[in-house]
This record gives C-alpha cells, sequence and structure tokens, in this order.
C-alpha cells in the first residue's frame, strides 16, 4: 500500500505516495529523477549514496522513503547554488579528486558535512569523514587534498 | 617552462564539473520510454546436468514480456579469445559454477521480472565439482570442458636461452614460491546496460563497458547480425579496471530480450553479481628459481606457475601467457624458461585485471630478488641497478624497451624516501621496502586476429570556425581519456583547450579496441593527434591558396595564425569574414592577429566542411615463436616504488605509513591525471597486499560478495603517496606519452614484502598479509 509523506529535498517540498519497501535512494533517483544520488552497492557499504538528512550524512540505500517523512534532504544537486558550483565541487573538478566520477556524490557530501561542523579539520579528521565513502579510483590522495584546499 | 601550450600541464578534467555536480549521466540513470527490466536466472550449484527448463509458468505471470533460455539463444559459442570460445549466453547441457547463466526474463517492472526468475523449473543432476588446481588436474577428476582433458585451459611452454646451462655458472641459485588470492576489482558502479532493438532492425546497446568495439562484435556474431546494424554506446563509466573489458551475460541477454520484445530492455548486476560475473584477479601459483654470479649478475629465471581459471576461458589464454612473459623485463635476463598452466575449475571464471598477468609473478619474483641481494651482501637497489636494462635494449623474449626510465625511477625514490638513511636502521617493527616494474602501452596486436586499425579518430571543424569536434571511439571509464585526447587534440591543432568539444564511446564513431592492456594514451593518441594535423593543414592549405604564402612559413599556435616571415596583409579574409558576421559583437579588430576561427571559416568556405582523420595500429613487433605477442608493445612504461611500514609486534597488524611512487609514462599529457593513475594503482595493491580475498564454501559459494566482508582500502588506510612523474620522451608515443594506468601497480606488493622483511625479519609467500597471517608467521619463528 503506497503511503503519502511530504519531504524537502534541496530546499523544495514533494509530497509524494510511496510503497513501504521504497528506499530513500530509489524514491530521488526513480520518482523525483535526481540521478545525482548513485548506488554502488545497495547494501549501505560503499557509500555512494550518502546524502545528508536533516544535518546528518546517511546511506540512502539504507534509509526508507517512509522514514523521511517531515524531513530536509539535501543531495548533490543541491548544492550548487546561483553562484556557481560549490566550493568542494569546484575543488574536487580542479584537483583531479574525481575519475569515475561514481563515488564522488557521496564523497563531496560527507566532506561538506564535515567542514559544516569543523571548519578547520585536520587530515586524518578529513580521512575519518571520508572512511565509509569507497573510492576505487583515486587513493583517496587527491580527496584529501582537494578537501585541505577548501578548509578554512 | 613546458614546450607545450596545452598538454603536459594541469588543465583540469573536460568532465569534472559534471561528475562534481551529479549531472554526468551512468547507465543507471538512463531511461527509455516502453523500457522492460530484465533479470537473469542462475545455477545454484556449482557442476551439474540440466535435465530440464520450464518457463511456461513464469511467462504466464501478468507483465513478463519474454522469457529466453539457450533454446532462443542458440548455441553459438563466443568468449573473449576466439582460440578459446567456450561459453553460450545460457547453458544448455551443463552448469559449471555457482551464478551461471540458465535463463532471462524482461517484464514491466524489476519485481516482476525477478517473481518471474522464482516460476522457472529448473531439473539438475549434480555432479561432483573442482574448487583447486590439484583437484582439478588429480586423476578421475570430473572434467569442465570436454575438450580439455585434466580440465588444462592453455598451457604454454617457453625458453630461451638456454636455462640449465647457465644455472651451472651461477654461483648462487634460489628457489621461492609464491601464491596470491582471487580478487574482485570492486569497482564501485556495478555493471548495467540498456538495449534497444528499433523498427528499423538496428540494435543498440548502451552499457558500462570499456570495449564498445569488442562487445559490438561479440553481439553481432552471436546474435547474427551484421555489425553494421550494431551499435554500442558508453554512457560514462564507474570504473572498470579490466572487468569491463568484454561483453558480459547482461550485454547478450538484454540484446536477445529487446529484439524478443521489440522494446528497450534494461538489465543491472547487483553487487553480489558483480563478484559471480566480474571476472577478476586469478589465483597465481608461481615458483622461480633464479640464478646469478657473485656479482649480482641476473643469469637465469625457470619459472612454473598454475592459475586457477574459473569455469570459462574469459581472457585466460593471455593471462597465462602474460604471467610468463612480463619477466622478461626490466632486467638483464639471458636465460629464461617458462611453463604456465591455466586450469578450469568450478569456480566463477577469472579474466583480465590492472597489471593482467603480471601482478603476482612481479611479486613473487621481486622478493626474491630482495632474497638475492641479502645473501649477496649487496643493497637491494644496487642488485636491480646493475641488471637494469636501458633504452634500446630487447629482452631475451623480444621486447623491445625502446625508452625506459628505470633507472631515473629508482634513483628517485631512493632519494625521496632517504633510503640511506633508513634501510636496515629502522627500528625493530618497522621496514622499508622497494621493487620495480614495468607494463604494456597497448597490446601490439588486437584479440581476435586482424589487421585492424587499433584506433581511428575524426576531427570536424564547425563550419563557423573556431571549435574542433574531436569523434573517437574509445573509452573514457574514469581514467581521464577523454581529457587526454582534448588536449592532444588542442596541442596539435594549435589552440586551446577550450576550443575542442569532444565525444567518445560510439561505435559510430569509428574503430577502437577500447580501455584495456593500457593502450589508449598511445594508440588513440597517436589518431587523434594524426587527425587533428590532417586538419590543421587543411586550413593552412587554403590560407596558403589565399594568402599566396607556403605552408611552411605558417603554423598555428594558441588558436592564431603564426606568420614566421613576414606578417602578410589578411585584411581582405578579415573583411569576408565580418561580412558574414554582421551585427556580431566579437569580431576581431583591424590590429588582432588572424584567428584560427577566421582561417577555419575561410577554409570551410573554400572546401565545404573541414574534416580529418588519423589512424594508428603499431608495427609488427615480437619474435616468431609460439605466444610471442603476448607481451608486445610499441612501448612500456615502468615505475619503482618505495614502502614504509609498520608491524604491530603484538597483533601482526601492518600499517602503511608512506610510499614513494616514481614512475616513467614517457611524457606527461595531464600531470594530474597521471599521479591519479599513479595513486590508484597504489591502492588496489595495497588491497590485494593485505586485505583482499574472495572467498568460496565448500560448495563453490562466494561468502564475500559485498564491500563489507570484502575489504578494499578506505581513506583512513591509505598513506601518503609521494608520486614523482619520471619523463623518458618515448620515441613511439604521441608527444612521447606511454601507458601510466597498469604497470604503477605492480612494485606495491613486492615493495610491502620486503618491507615486512625489513621490518620484522620473515618473508611471507602468501597473500594477504592480515594480521592473522602475519602474527601466526611470528609465532612459528619464536617456536622456533
Ligand atoms: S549504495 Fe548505499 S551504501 Fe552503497
Ligand atoms: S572516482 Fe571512481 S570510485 Fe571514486
Amino acid at each position: 500500500m503506497k503511503k503519502l509523506i511530504s519531504l524537502t529535498v534541496n530546499g523544495k517540498s514533494y509530497q509524494i505516495a510511496t510503497e513501504p519497501n521504497q528506499t530513500l535512494a530509489d524514491l530521488l533517483r526513480y520518482e523525483l529523477g535526481l540521478f545525482g544520488t548513485k548506488k554502488g552497492c545497495e547494501m549501505g557499504d560503499c557509500g555512494s549514496c550518502t546524502v545528508i538528512m536533516d544535518g546528518k550524512p546517511v546511506n540512502s540505500c539504507l534509509v526508507l522513503a517512509m522514514q523521511a517523512n517531515r524531513r530536509s534532504i539535501t543531495t548533490i544537486e543541491g548544492l550548487e547554488s546561483e553562484k556557481g558550483l560549490h566550493p568542494l565541487q569546484q575543488a574536487f573538478a580542479e584537483k583531479g579528486a574525481i575519475q569515475c566520477g561514481f563515488c564522488s556524490s557521496g564523497m563531496i557530501l560527507s566532506a561538506k558535512h564535515l567542514l559544516d561542523k569543523n571548519p578547520k579539520p585536520n587530515e586524518a579528521e578529513i580521512r575519518s569523514a571520508i572512511s565509509g565513502n569507497l573510492c576505487r579510483c583515486t587513493g583517496y590522495q587527491k580527496i584529501v587534498e582537494a578537501v585541505k584546499g577548501v578548509r578554512g | 617552462m613546458s614546450q607545450y601550450d596545452v598538454i603536459n600541464s594541469r588543465a583540469t578534467r573536460i568532465d569534472s564539473q559534471d561528475k562534481a555536480t551529479g549531472r554526468a549521466v551512468f547507465i543507471d540513470d538512463m531511461k527509455m520510454p516502453g523500457m522492460l527490466y530484465g533479470a537473469i536466472l542462475q545455477s545454484p550449484l556449482a557442476h551439474a546436468e540440466i535435465l530440464s527448463i520450464d518457463t511456461s509458468a513464469a511467462k504466464k505471470l501478468p507483465g513478463v514480456k519474454a522469457a529466453v533460455t539457450s533454446q532462443e539463444a542458440g548455441l553459438i559459442k563466443y568468449g573473449v579469445s576466439p582460440a578459446r570460445y567456450d561459453e553460450t549466453i545460457f547453458c544448455y547441457d551443463k552448469v559449471r559454477h555457482v551464478g551461471d547463466n540458465i535463463a532471462a526474463v524482461a517484464a514491466t517492472d524489476l519485481e516482476t521480472a525477478m517473481a518471474a526468475l522464482s516460476l522457472i523449473k529448473v531439473e539438475y543432476r549434480e555432479m561432483p565439482a573442482v574448487f583447486t588446481v590439484e583437484e582439478a588436474m588429480s586423476d578421475g577428476a570430473p572434467i569442465l570442458h570436454e575438450e580439455y582433458p585434466r580440465n588444462i585451459c592453455a598451457e604454454v611452454h617457453q625458453e630461451f636461452g638456454d636455462v640449465e646451462t647457465a644455472f651451472k655458472e651461477c654461483d648462487l641459485i634460489k628457489t621461492t614460491s609464491f601464491v596470491n588470492k582471487r580478487q574482485d576489482a570492486a569497482f564501485i558502479e556495478p555493471q548495467g546496460c540498456i538495449a534497444d532493438y528499433d523498427l528499423s532492425g538496428t540494435l543498440t546497446l548502451y552499457s558500462s563497458t570499456q570495449v564498445p568495439h569488442y562487445v559490438q562484435r561479440t553481439l553481432a556474431m552471436v546474435l547474427k547480425l551484421p555489425v553494421g546494424k550494431v551499435r554500442v554506446v558508453k554512457p560514462y563509466v564507474g570504473a572498470g579496471f579490466g572487468i569491463k573489458a568484454a561483453a558480459n551475460h547482461i550485454e547478450l541477454a538484454a540484446c536477445l530480450l529487446s529484439m524478443k520484445t521489440g522494446r528497450p530492455v534494461k538489465m543491472n548486476f547487483d553487487r553480489e553479481q558483480v563478484f559471480l560475473h566480474g571476472r577478476a584477479r586469478h589465483q597465481f601459483f608461481h615458483t622461480m628459481t633464479t640464478g646469478v654470479k657473485k656479482d649480482g649478475t641476473l643469469m637465469a629465471l625457470k619459472h612454473e606457475c598454475y592459475l586457477n581459471g574459473g569455469a570459462y576461458s574469459s581472457f585466460g589464454i593471455a593471462t597465462v601467457y602474460y604471467a610468463g612473459s612480463l619477466l622478461g623485463g626490466p632486467y638483464r635476463l639471458p636465460n629464461m624458461k617458462y611453463d604456465g598452466y591455466r586450469i578450469y575449475t568450478n569456480l566463477p571464471a577469472c579474466g583480465a585485471q590492472r597489471g593482467h598477468g603480471g601482478v603476482a609473478a612481479r611479486a613473487c619474483w621481486e622478493q626474491q630478488l630482495d632474497m638475492i641481494a641479502e645473501e649477496l651482501g649487496m643493497d637491494p637497489i644496487d642488485l636491480r641497478l646493475k641488471n637494469m636494462m636501458v633504452a634500446g635494449d630487447v629482452t631475451c623474449n623480444d621486447l623491445n624497451m625502446s625508452s625506459l626510465g628505470m633507472k631515473e625511477c629508482i634513483e628517485a625514490v631512493k632519494e625521496g624516501s632517504d633510503w640511506k638513511n633508513k634501510k636496515g636502521r629502522l627500528p625493530k617493527g618497522k621496514g622499508i621496502g622497494m621493487a620495480c616494474g614495468f607494463f604494456v602501452s597497448g597490446a601490439g596486436y588486437p584479440i581476435y586476429r586482424s589487421d585492424t586499425y587499433h584506433g581511428t579518430a575524426v576531427i570536424k571543424l564547425t563550419e563557423d570556425g573556431g571549435t574542433a569536434l574531436v569523434y573517437t571511439a574509445s573509452a573514457e571509464i574514469g581514467q581521464g581519456s577523454d581529457t587526454a585526447f582534448a588536449m592532444i587534440a588542442a596541442e596539435a591543432l594549435g589552440i586551446p583547450l577550450e576550443c575542442v568539444r569532444l565525444e567518445s564511446g560510439d561505435t559510430d564513431f569509428g574503430v577502437d579496441l577500447g580501455a584495456y592492456s593500457s593502450r589508449q594514451t598511445l594508440m588513440t593518441g597517436h589518431a587523434v593527434k594524426e587527425a587533428a594535423e590532417s586538419v590543421k593543414l587543411q586550413v593552412l592549405e587554403v590560407l596558403s591558396r589565399e594568402l599566396k604564402i607556403p605552408v611552411y612559413d605558417m603554423d598555428i599556435k594558441k588558436g592564431v595564425i603564426v606568420f614566421k616571415k613576414e606578417k602578410p596583409d589578411f585584411s581582405g579574409l578579415r573583411t569576408r569574414y565580418i561580412k558574414e558576421h554582421r551585427g556580431w559583437t566579437d569580431n576581431p579588430a583591424p590590429e588582432e592577429d588572424l584567428s584560427f576561427r577566421e582561417a577555419s571559416r575561410i577554409a570551410y568556405l573554400a572546401k565545404g566542411s573541414i574534416v580529418g582523420t588519423g589512424k594508428y595500429k603499431p608495427p609488427e613487433l615480437g619474435g616468431k615463436f609460439k605466444g610471442a605477442t603476448v607481451g608486445t608493445s610499441p612501448a612500456y612504461g615502468c615505475s619503482a616504488q618505495v614502502v614504509e611500514l609498520s608491524v604491530d609486534m603484538e597483533t601482526g597488524q601492518i600499517a602503511i605509513e608512506k610510499m614513494t611512487d616514481a614512475h616513467d609514462c614517457g611524457r606527461a599529457i595531464n600531470r594530474t591525471s597521471v599521479e591519479g593513475q599513479m595513486e590508484g594503482s597504489v591502492s588496489m595493491g595495497i588491497g590485494e597486499a593485505l586485505y583482499e580475498e574472495v572467498k568460496f564454501d565448500d560448495k563453490g559459494r562466494v561468502i564475500n560478495a559485498d564491500l563489507a566482508e570484502y575489504k578494499i582500502p578506505t581513506a583512513l588506510d591509505m598513506p601518503h603517496v609521494e608520486t614523482i612523474i619520471v619523463e623518458s620522451n618515448e620515441p613511439n608515443g604521441p608527444f612521447g606519452a606511454k601507458e601510466v594506468g597498469e604497470g604503477a601497480i605492480m612494485p606495491t606488493i613486492p615493495a610491502i614484502l620486503n618491507a615486512v622483511y625489513d621490518a620484522v625479519g620473515l618473508r611471507i609467500f602468501e597473500l594477504p598479509l592480515t594480521s592473522e597471517r602475519v602474527w601466526t608467521a611470528m609465532k612459528i619463528r619464536a617456536k622456533g
């Protein structure tokens, strides 16, 4: 049985009917067309589906859409502003922190959450903050450098 | 200052903003009207005869549009190497591993497709299965493929020089054995595809592949379509590392289902299926005997290797050859004997993964070289330098080192790591180790025998001038090839990078063998460069006629026409250009140089569309012996690495503290991308060295088919990598460029093995170096 939920995504509010077994990742991707949220494993292991829910990063493949009822979600699409790319997005692009790009959305959101609560993280704190986001391409070094370049 | 305007820089990748914002489209982000969802039925058994398959109940389920088995698919055999086509789309007589493909369905949604699978009835007669090399080769063992007795899928016997005679002249002869574990490539994007058979009879497959060209050929052959009616398009791909370098079952099944239903069909692997069908690194059992003189001169290597291949050949024939041939360099080795065997077992098939065939062999040998250096009382770096080849040397198995910055790499990491003050001087539990390696810059020959070009390129100038459109069928899979080719085109044409637009990964754009064997930068790069030079010449030829100046007295640089002698009066051309652009606000001012944009517009007016083409195939390479082609390449990249690590003496836990990595890539097209390949290679090597192992139960089922139990390095596991780019200017590469994507993984594992020895005095001959394995080794030694 579908149930109506309301949620805010990237500052825009939605009312949407969802199946009880639909994940937030699938709702974002296939119902709202926000394909920037990726699915690498659908088991909570890779972090490619990371979004920020009420200020906390979550693996959206492990969150049921129903659990997002009355919550506020930020996806990668929500980071850009009229001024252009978010500084983290710009830094990732310029510093070579992106190769295949499949991990990048989740990685950038985890980094954003870190900088929101700790604007001057040291390297260990950066590595720890993105340790739930797997990247098989970069060896993480340029990702860490990109975050360092943005910190206050 | 670089002599180049575009290449050899740190240009921002042309795809990175799309990827940073979530705009980049990957296969699962695509949807088509009327699209169906497909799913495959896989064998639960490792080895069984198929007695019957009944899809009738599945077909009746509302929403199901087709259910297909070998009946509909036919029995045309395919695979990677034509010498071993040993697969059909669906099994018909028996299944050979858990996960083997039996049937597929297409339905209006994925839930219905999955429900339909559970309604397919299959009767099996279970048969005894073999999972290890020993079991598979034992007398009376069940045979997977009748044509291959003792389950020997492929064997190699090669001898260069005379190993036994050389051993007689040696002062020290050392034998060691080594075994790695089956690795998974663990790219983050699982494979997926959408097949669309349209009303005109054209089949288009959108797929997360590394090799649109080979997939196109396989589809055409197996589905009996003309190549011209098959188009393969690659959207952005979430990396592949070799595993997406051949047609897979969902690609074939989705196409078949689309042809049956007349509707687009989407299929994806889930993460468990990536483990079951991702044909990643083999398990290799190496035994090597090396002979040297007292002064460290390498004399001979006798090498035997067994590969646990799994149920099908995949890339395996090439793998078993590579495992031997890639030890021919980078050291001068006059005598080498190799006996290799790839064995079929009832496990999922293995294939090619980053460093194809050479990684475990390199680990075994580079550790052995360290042991030899110690016994001779030499610094391991000195032993390596003593035997190192130089540019122009040819290995005993006919691989030509047309450039080789190996010595420079060693010196760079020696310096960069402060080796002199650390080797043998670190406290107990801390160690430093080094190793070398090299790899091909593209296979010398295509996978199927052919005189085909390995890459073609087309560059067309927009008719309004100013923009170059580059088309290649090459595969950007994350490594940065699109950016490299845009940079090469811009450099060769003499225009800024912003004036290049590029499309790739579509078989309609030409022939390109794709992203494997580290080939694209050199091979596709050549084709792109040639196309750009052709376009440039065409523009200059028109100018030459208009201005009465010989072509060779002109050039194009940074988007303007350079007149090497006196500047002519080009005001007539400018007036013509401006006349055609009345009302435009960006027309050139009188004092400005003649721009490329004006010149290419004038060229269009004279000749019609300006189109240049380029192509590349390597010259004939290698010796005349059987298997001489495997290992040949127009150029070889090489690297040296030093690792510093600590071993917890209580738990055996290894922590990698620092890597110093130097790689000779010929000429770096994009320096940031080169470093990215080096850092990524090191992380995959660290994973294989320390954690990674695909494990099976006694029924042949993968027991860690997820990214929690199959551990790959996280940001916390990776040390700082000091990357040093060495540029040797390869004569056979475009602008001197050669590979970086795979050679860079070669030294990582043996450098770690050698550092562990430096730290705790133990030689370990089995991967991965889990804390349990290291702890056990320390315990056994303590007991004496
Ligand atoms: S897809 Fe959600 S953690 Fe992997
Ligand atoms: S860039 Fe490919 S997984 Fe991170």
